[in-house]
């Protein structure tokens, strides 16, 4: 008797462990399929950023936009942080104006070009009134002008597989990605104006990416490729930006 | 143990202290306060960490160096660029402090936990009852004060301190502006996280320290085993 107790404990926690580990594995599945998992779910702070990620993408729509001000809400003094570039490309491109400056965008699209800035502000405009919240608690409101980049992923021809959107700065070594539904949402823009002028070199002159539904350092400054992927593992160290291996999550809704 | 003791019967040998215990905490209280005790260091130390990045509060909408601030917080030193691993922590002690929350409001409602251990009674809700130790000696019991208490923090500054933290969420509050309106905007969301949690640290110390005058292991085992021992009147 004591024997069958044992074999049948045995036998239960055996078929409960397997289909508990075969359950998580198919939600697993389930999740990376419909892109709710984040390119750096690794490790164990990597299961509060899947919650974090898959949540929030579920519940978040190309509908739901960030809070818009009015123009009087604007900060008088919009705060800059980090330093511009130090490297001879960006002087030189500084020195002629940004007119031999070029924004390449490559990989997986229908026509892979580039554009200079008259071709990006000869381009239905769009503004903004947004918060830039840092992550480290400060935040500002700013009006930012430029081009939704939807209309250049259209003009481009993304192909169907690309499952990020790789934008690199001038600034060698920031670098950062966006999951598609970022992508195409109406509120991110490249922009070129900011406060009613052109974009400052400490405020990403020539071309900052701006997503106002997430964190301020996902707003990359000085950006000058865009590349389309379907294996973010390919790019550094495969997070999907440099600020993982800096202590800080990929998707940054929070 | 001798065969004289009055615990020994038969062949069935019971330990002497359990005829006289009996049980205190449920096993779901039990382990949902261990991992909320975790998770509550780690939304702690985390949470420090993020502020001494800015240790400045504002009001309204917008606050940087550029504005006054609400409160300057008197640290003696700023910890930049300390803040990453502090979001991983926090955010992911969040979860867990959420799902297990869940898990014990849900069972509290079903077992009538909240009812029959922690919703004062009509009768006892006097100036003067609430400060006297619970009335039956024999069984220990919450008094009136630690009922409150634990009910204000469990559906007060619980569900405060999660919705200030929602509220600074960007992506969240594009799905729900009111989540940060009512605050009168994203700075004041920030303060009220921190003066809300600066409350529930100050919870955690005065519960701490009411353990230890109680008397620590007299607290702390019932909440590790589920068995309280009974008030002796011959020892």
């Amino acid at each position: 008797m004591k024997n069958d107790v044992s074999r049948r404990k045995f036998i239960t926690t055996t078929l409960g462990t397997a289909m508990g580990a075969s359950g998580i594995a198919v939600v697993a599945r389930i999740a990376n399929r419909y892109g709710l998992i984040p390119p750096d779910h690794s490790g164990i702070f990597g299961i509060g950023e899947t919650l974090t990620y898959a949540s929030q993408r579920i519940l978040t729509s190309f509908h739901s936009q960030a809070r818009e001000f009015d123009r009087s809400q604007v900060s008088e003094i919009p705060i800059v942080n980090g330093n511009p570039p130090q490297n001879e490309t960006y002087e030189r491109l500084l020195r002629g104006r940004f007119s031999d400056w070029r924004l390449t965008i490559d990989g997986l699209v229908a026509r892979p070009s580039s554009f200079s800035l008259a071709d990006l502000k000869s381009y239905p405009t769009s503004t903004q009134i947004t918060q830039l919240a840092c992550e480290e608690g400060w935040s500002f409101i700013g009006e930012w002008t430029g081009v939704a980049l939807s209309h250049v992923l259209n003009s481009v021809g993304v192909l169907p597989q690309a499952k990020y959107v790789v934008y690199l700065s001038l600034d060698e070594e920031w670098w950062d990605s966006l999951d598609m539904p970022e992508a195409w949402h109406p509120q991110t823009l490249l922009t070129y104006g900011m406060n009613g002028r052109d974009l400052t070199v400490d405020h990403g002159a020539p071309l900052r990416l701006r997503l106002p539904r997430q964190l301020g350092y996902k707003s990359v400054k000085y950006v000058h490729r865009i590349t389309f992927t379907d294996n973010i593992k390919k790019f550094g160290s495969g997070f999907g930006s440099v600020s993982p291996d800096l202590g800080y999550s990929w998707y940054a809704g929070i | 143990m001798s065969t004289s003791d009055p615990a020994y019967v038969g062949d069935l040998v019971v330990p002497r202290e359990k005829v006289s215990d009996f049980p205190r905490h449920s096993l779901t209280v039990r382990v949902t306060h261990w991992i909320t005790a975790l998770s509550f260091g780690g939304l702690f130390v985390s949470g420090v960490a993020i502020l001494l990045s800015h240790p400045r509060l504002y009001w309204g909408e917008t606050g940087n160096v550029a504005t006054p601030s609400l409160i300057d917080l008197p640290f003696p030193f700023i910890l930049a660029n300390q803040n990453g691993w502090g979001r991983y922590l926090h955010f992911l002690s969040a979860w867990i402090v959420v799902l297990s929350g869940v898990v014990y409001v849900v069972s509290g409602l079903v077992t009538r936990h909240f009812r029959k251990n922690l919703l004062p009674a009509k009768a006892d809700l006097s100036w003067k009852s609430f400060f006297e130790r619970s009335r039956s000696e024999a069984v220990p019991t919450y008094n009136v004060l630690q009922r409150v208490t634990y009910l204000a923090v469990v559906f007060g500054l619980f569900p405060f301190v999660i919705w200030t933290g929602l509220a600074m969420s960007p992506a969240l509050v594009s799905v729900v502006p009111a989540l940060v309106t009512v605050f009168g905007g994203h700075q004041s969301a920030r303060t009220l996280h921190f003066l809300v949690a600066a409350v529930l640290v100050l919870f955690v110390l005065v519960h701490l320290a009411m353990v230890c005058i109680a008397g620590f292991w007299r607290c702390v085992r019932p909440m590790i085993t589920g068995y309280a021992a009974a008030r002796k009147e011959h020892a």
